[in-house]
């Protein structure tokens, strides 16, 4: 703000220019109160790396979040690879046994299987499929096939992954889907909480700058809206929209819109009263420079500390949704999706819940830390 | 009075300590020495924030919690600063009371006065239900509250600010203490209710022989009711004495300063040829109050009632009245800030009749200075641009470089660094800030000027600097002032003419010299009483 | 006082009337019916079903219908649970739901308060800055996080409690969900007492009652305490409208037979009446409380009486 003046006037050395001093803004006073305040600064960098995590790490955690892997069905989480040494001489078997093959030798050294296997019939080169199928092997390829094609020397790499949080019910990479949720309900919170600021602000400030009949009336509206049961109106937009996410948190928005508007009111009618306003009213500034000059800028405080505390909320009713099951659908998923199933599948795979769990609180914790040390920066009691 | 060794009170070498957020202590009180003898009157005199209230918040235990104190506060020779809350509590409220600043918000709203006037009785006194309201019922009466039976039951917000304070006051003597502590127990009040008050202790302290510690700010309450006197000033105390000498012959330069820091002069009249510039016939300005629902139930307030006024090029009428008389409302209806019935005239031209764009011209011939130099200012917008935002308006042409030059100029013109235009309200002192709201309103080079108590809220030695200041600006502009004030020094200092209002109408008007020396209404007569001798007169 | 209950109640029927309707076309614009089940039914039964319930005349005649039979005190039949009326099924769920919220609305208003009055009295010092580490954390974990981890916790690890199920209303069975139902609100109430304590301490009236040396437990209790409780009042009206109607979350994981599930069910279903009866039973909750929160405002602040 207030860049107006500009700062490089002291080098254009007019006869009579004076050079100013710089002073210190309420916003600069807040900030250094901010910057002061640990819990709110680490709150940024936590928020930052997830946010991080969440829109790049998935193209580094090699599974795709909707990648099945049969063989891999809620296997806990682990920093080391699978599959573990003695899963893969039974799941070798099972593969053979399915392409009608009888293994004869069997080497599993570090990285491949080499088998030497028979069958009754020839052998399809088309077998290998079978191996390619299966999680654990990869680039199977048969090689000195007997004469009667009835026996063959099969290599097969072992395809080592990694799945740091486990996978789900369904054997899906559950890092890699954590941070595609985190990737949703983020974007989520951001866009339902710029369209309550923009509905809110808006319809705020002209019910509060008009006031009287007007006012009245706009909030008689606000009021109805707040009497009927919010969850209400969430699930007739679900019906209405279908579960198209975007859509949806659009609409979330346009209910989330009502504090905001009440609180941009509130503020506008008591800056109204303020003197300064009287006194430009007095020099003949019009509404629209009131409005810019000075409304606007003394509402943000207020709008910017509600809107760190409606991302959140925000987030918390996407997962809410989805933990209802009327959310985001499959293969897609958010932080409440993941919840749900891990509270669903709490005896057995406990990390399901654990990891959404950390992830949500921890975005949660640190824009409510955020939003609260705002709140002290921008509006600190004794001043 | 001095028959005993020990005086009531004695602090020695006293100190206080605030921690703020910005990791600096404030030293508050630097390091002084104050006695109170029995049944005597002191007078603790200073300006905002010499520390004078501080020195007694800490005697009594009542210090913020960010500060801290150090040395020595007796009472009756024994220490009481560092005792316990348990032990404590056996003086304060019984040995020594204290009563506030603030009458409005210094008693419990949620109780009634008669409870909360037993409660010390029966913490101190033991007094069981019955005796604690008797004596209650004595104590209102005691303080002239009228039909105290049946304000034994009534709520705070019920009363008005005197008969709070007249409440706050019976509370303070429920326990007959040594020692009564008044912190500018009458700042908050109207005049006639000032010399009401401050008549009410001085009778009471007669009549049960207590000291009282008067903090105040105010010389004239010093001169009249105090035998002795401590000057503060930044934390230390730089004169002390009995008042007679100390008003005689001061030695310390701040008391003499303090002394002189009244505005003086008068203002001559202008020729009774100077055009009239502003005229208001028959102004009325009414509010309608909504209640109800749906606004169903409506009364209508009066708050200007049939005034006729009529200013001429280079005169400063003073409007004089107390709270709720309708002063600040006129000085907005005139300027057409508010809606109106009756006419006012700008150089002859009904203002009713400019609309739009051409009002919006007219505007900047005609501005405005609050009282409230916090409340005035926007506080996000830096001093520069808050001085020339009329100019955006009116000039739209002049670049940003040339708007900083007027700027400066305006600045200059109100003997301010003009270095700290980028510079923002809140880092300044409130004189500072009231001369920024003059710059604002001189940098249209206006033509008439409302000053709505512009002085009110500054110490005596800045209101009188910023009256200098205007009689400056208006001279060399000559300028017209609309001076509303309930402040009867500075009116007499300022104005030529002075409208007396109450209750929305005129009450009398004349020229200044004549209603100050012969006022002939009854109330311009209380007024006049209440603050040239602190006189209480009644009807 | 009584004339004031009344006028209240009064004015509080066109609002329920305006609630009432509103709703009721709302969930009628939305798509579907109740009988669109995946496998169609027989035309035939489609007929039948629609002509029992009335659903083949014109939505205004359904309306006037439908609001006959609630000024008689009938909130029709359940589309989908077919054996029970709608009624019935708020006579069995509702108490479960009250008993539930109405513990943790107690548990809310006790623990809360006090820990808001602890903290206060304790500004900036230990005590205080972890209240309000645990009020942060109670307010910013969502309950269907806090629920199945205290299952885990409790119910899976260390076994002391059931996992889930109401069992006929057992006290174990209770201990979780009103745990859960409760935390957050004790971690709002906590915040709002420090909040509105630490600026009742600071208050001018404060100052007169130290200064008239009043014991601390006084100053305290009967000073401070008594305003700190308004805007907790103020709270505590729409917070226990919404904890004794129940709560979706605890009763599907804690599989509690209360009346939370009914809204989402209803409205999944098109069950019409369900979904009517619930908005009615909110709103009726939510008016009652407002009242009692005004009385008692009315009752604690004598600066706004009734009038």
């Amino acid at each position: 703000m207030n860049s107006k003046t500009p700062k490089t006037k002291a080098g254009q050395a007019a006869e009579k220019l004076v050079e100013a001093q710089v002073g210190r803004s309420l916003w600069d006073d807040a900030w250094a109160r901010l910057k002061a305040n640990r819990a709110a600064m680490t709150s940024f960098v936590v928020l930052f790396f997830i946010a991080l995590a969440c829109f790049f790490g998935p193209f580094f955690t090699g599974h795709q979040y909707d990648t099945v892997y049969r063989n891999y069905v809620k296997v806990p989480a682990s920093l080391a690879a699978y599959p573990r040494d003695d899963e893969i001489a039974p799941a070798l078997e099972k593969v053979l046994k399915r392409a009608r093959l009888t293994a004869e030798n069997i080497k599993i050294a570090d990285k491949e299987v080499i088998v030497q296997a028979t069958s009754k019939r020839a052998i399809n080169e088309k077998a290998v499929r079978y191996f390619d199928r299966s999680d654990l092997f990869k680039n199977a390829a048969f090689s000195g096939f007997s004469d009667d094609k009835k026996s063959v020397t099969i290599t097969a790499k072992i395809d080592r992954i990694h799945f740091y949080f486990g996978t789900d019910a369904n054997g899906r990479d559950l890092l890699t889907r954590t941070l595609i949720a985190g990737r949703i309900s983020l974007i989520i919170g951001l866009l339902a909480s710029g369209v309550a600021l923009l509905i809110g602000v808006t319809y705020g400030s002209l019910s509060g700058y008009f006031g009287g009949r007007v006012d009245l009336i706009m909030m008689r509206v606000v009021d109805v809206l707040y009497s009927l049961p919010f969850i209400f109106f969430v699930i007739l937009l679900v019906v209405f929209f279908g579960r198209n996410f975007i859509l949806m948190f659009i609409a979330v928005g346009a209910v989330e819109w009502l504090d905001m508007a009440r609180i941009v009111r509130g503020q506008t009618l008591s800056i109204k009263r303020q003197e300064y306003v009287l006194a430009a009213e007095a020099m003949g500034v019009g509404a629209g420079g009131i409005l810019r000059r000075h409304i606007i800028p003394n509402t943000l405080g207020p709008v910017v500390i509600f809107v760190t505390l409606l991302v959140p909320k925000v987030i918390l009713l996407e997962s809410f949704l989805s933990f209802l099951g009327l959310g985001v659908q499959e293969p897609m998923t958010s932080w409440g999706v993941l919840i749900s199933e891990g509270a669903r599948n709490l005896q057995g795979a406990s990390w399901m819940l654990i990891f959404p769990s950390i992830f949500l609180t921890a975005t949660l914790f640190a824009l409510n830390f955020i939003g609260d040390g705002l709140r002290d920066a921008l509006d600190p009691k004794d001043r | 009075m001095t028959d005993t060794k020990t005086p009531l009170l004695d602090i020695n070498d006293l100190h206080v300590h605030f921690e703020t957020n910005s990791d600096k202590d404030v030293h508050a009180v630097r390091g002084i020495h104050m006695h109170i003898e029995k049944g005597e009157t002191v007078a603790v005199v200073g300006e905002s924030g010499s520390g004078k209230s501080q020195v007694m918040m800490s005697a009594m235990g009542l210090l913020a919690d960010n500060g801290w104190v150090e040395g020595s506060v007796k009472y009756n020779g024994a220490e009481i600063l560092g005792l316990s809350k348990r032990k404590l509590n056996s003086y304060r409220g019984s040995k020594m009371t204290m009563i506030f600043q603030e009458p409005m918000t210094s008693l419990d709203p949620l109780y009634t006065i008669g409870r909360q006037i037993c409660e010390p009785l029966r913490v101190h006194q033991k007094m069981d239900k019955k005796r604690a309201m008797a004596r209650a019922l004595e104590l209102l009466e005691l303080v002239g509250i009228p039909e105290p039976k049946k304000r034994l039951k009534s709520y705070p917000h019920e009363m008005s600010g005197g008969q709070r304070q007249r409440v706050m006051i019976a509370m303070a003597l429920a326990n007959d203490p040594d020692l009564l502590i008044a912190d500018e127990p009458t700042t908050a009040l109207d005049v006639t209710i000032q010399a009401q008050i401050l008549q009410l202790l001085a009778d009471l302290q007669k009549k049960l022989g207590m000291a009282i510690l008067f903090i105040t700010h105010d010389l004239n309450i010093v001169r009249r009711f105090a035998d002795r006197v401590y000057v503060m000033k930044t934390g230390e105390v730089v004169e002390e004495g009995n008042t007679a000498e100390i008003f005689d012959n001061p030695s310390h330069d701040y008391t003499r300063m303090l002394l002189s820091a009244e505005p003086e002069g008068t203002k001559e009249a202008p020729d009774t040829g100077a055009p009239v510039l502003l005229e208001g016939k028959g102004v009325n300005v009414t509010f309608n109050i909504t209640s109800g629902l749906f606004g169903s139930q409506t009364h209508t307030l009066r708050a200007v009632n049939n005034v006729d006024i009529r200013l001429h090029q280079g005169q400063t009428i003073g409007i004089v009245g107390e709270s709720g008389s309708g002063k600040s409302t006129l000085g907005r209806a005139l300027l057409r800030l508010t809606d109106i019935s009756g006419e006012v005239l700008l150089d002859g031209v009904d203002m009713s009749e400019i609309a739009g764009d051409a009002m919006r011209e007219q505007r900047k011939r005609l501005q405005l200075v609050f009282q409230d130099p916090f409340g005035s200012l926007s506080p996000r917008m830096m001093v520069g641009q808050i001085i020339t935002e009329g100019l955006l308006v009116h000039h739209p042409e002049l670049s940003a470089k040339e708007r900083d030059l007027r700027a400066i100029e305006a600045l200059e013109e109100v003997q301010l660094d003009p270095s700290m235009r980028n510079r923002y309200p809140h880092e300044f002192s409130g004189g500072q800030r009231q001369r920024i709201a003059i710059a604002r309103a001189m940098v249209l080079k206006p033509r008439i000027v409302v000053l709505d108590e512009p002085t009110s809220a500054l110490d005596r030695s800045v209101q009188k600097q910023i009256v200098d200041l205007l009689r400056d600006l208006q001279e060399k502009n000559n300028l017209s002032y609309l001076f509303i004030s309930h402040d009867l020094t500075v009116v007499r200092a300022m104005s030529d003419y002075v409208m007396v209002m109450k209750q929305g109408v005129i009450v009398e008007e004349g020229l200044t010299e004549q209603i100050f020396d012969a006022p002939t209404e009854l109330y311009t007569k209380q007024l006049m009483a209440a603050a040239f001798d602190l006189e209480p007169i009644s009807a | 006082m009584l004339r004031y209950v009344f006028k209240r109640l009064l004015t509080a029927i066109p609002t329920l009337f305006i609630i009432v309707t509103l709703s009721f076309f709302l969930i009628r614009v939305a798509p579907g019916g109740p009988f669109d089940l995946e496998r169609p039914l027989d035309p035939k039964v489609m007929e039948n079903l629609n002509k029992i319930y009335n659903l083949d005349k014109s939505l205004l005649e359904q309306y006037f219908i439908y609001m006959n039979n609630v000024l008689h005190g009938n909130l029709g039949p359940s589309f989908f649970f077919r054996d029970f009326t709608v009624a019935e099924m708020f006579g069995n769920g509702l108490p479960i739901s009250v008993e539930i919220g109405g513990y943790a609305l107690l548990m809310a208003i006790i623990v809360g308060g006090a820990l808001g009055v602890w903290a206060a009295l304790k500004q900036n010092q230990l005590p205080d800055y972890s209240v309000m580490t645990v009020a942060t954390m109670g307010i910013t974990i969502p309950n269907f996080v806090v629920a199945p981890i205290l299952t885990l916790i409790f119910g899976v690890m260390l076994g002391w409690l059931p996992v889930g199920g109401w069992n006929n209303g057992a006290w174990e069975n209770k201990v979780l969900p009103i745990i859960t139902l409760g935390l957050p609100q004790v971690a709002v109430v906590a915040r709002l007492t420090r909040g509105a304590m630490i600026e009742a301490l600071r208050s001018h009236h404060i100052r007169t009652a130290r200064a008239n040396g009043l014991p601390g437990w006084m100053v305290v209790v009967v000073h401070a305490l008594r305003g700190a409780l308004l805007p907790v009042v103020s709270y505590a009206g729409p917070a226990a409208a919404a904890l004794l109607t129940g709560s979706v979350v605890i009763e599907t994981v804690f599989g509690i037979p209360g009346v939370g599930r009914y809204f989402v069910q209803g409205a999944l279903n098109r069950d019409y009446p369900l979904v009517m009866g619930t908005v009615i039973v909110i709103a009726v909750f939510i008016m009652v409380f407002n009242l009692i929160v005004d009385l008692l405002y009315a009752w604690l602040d004598p600066r706004v009486r009734y009038d």
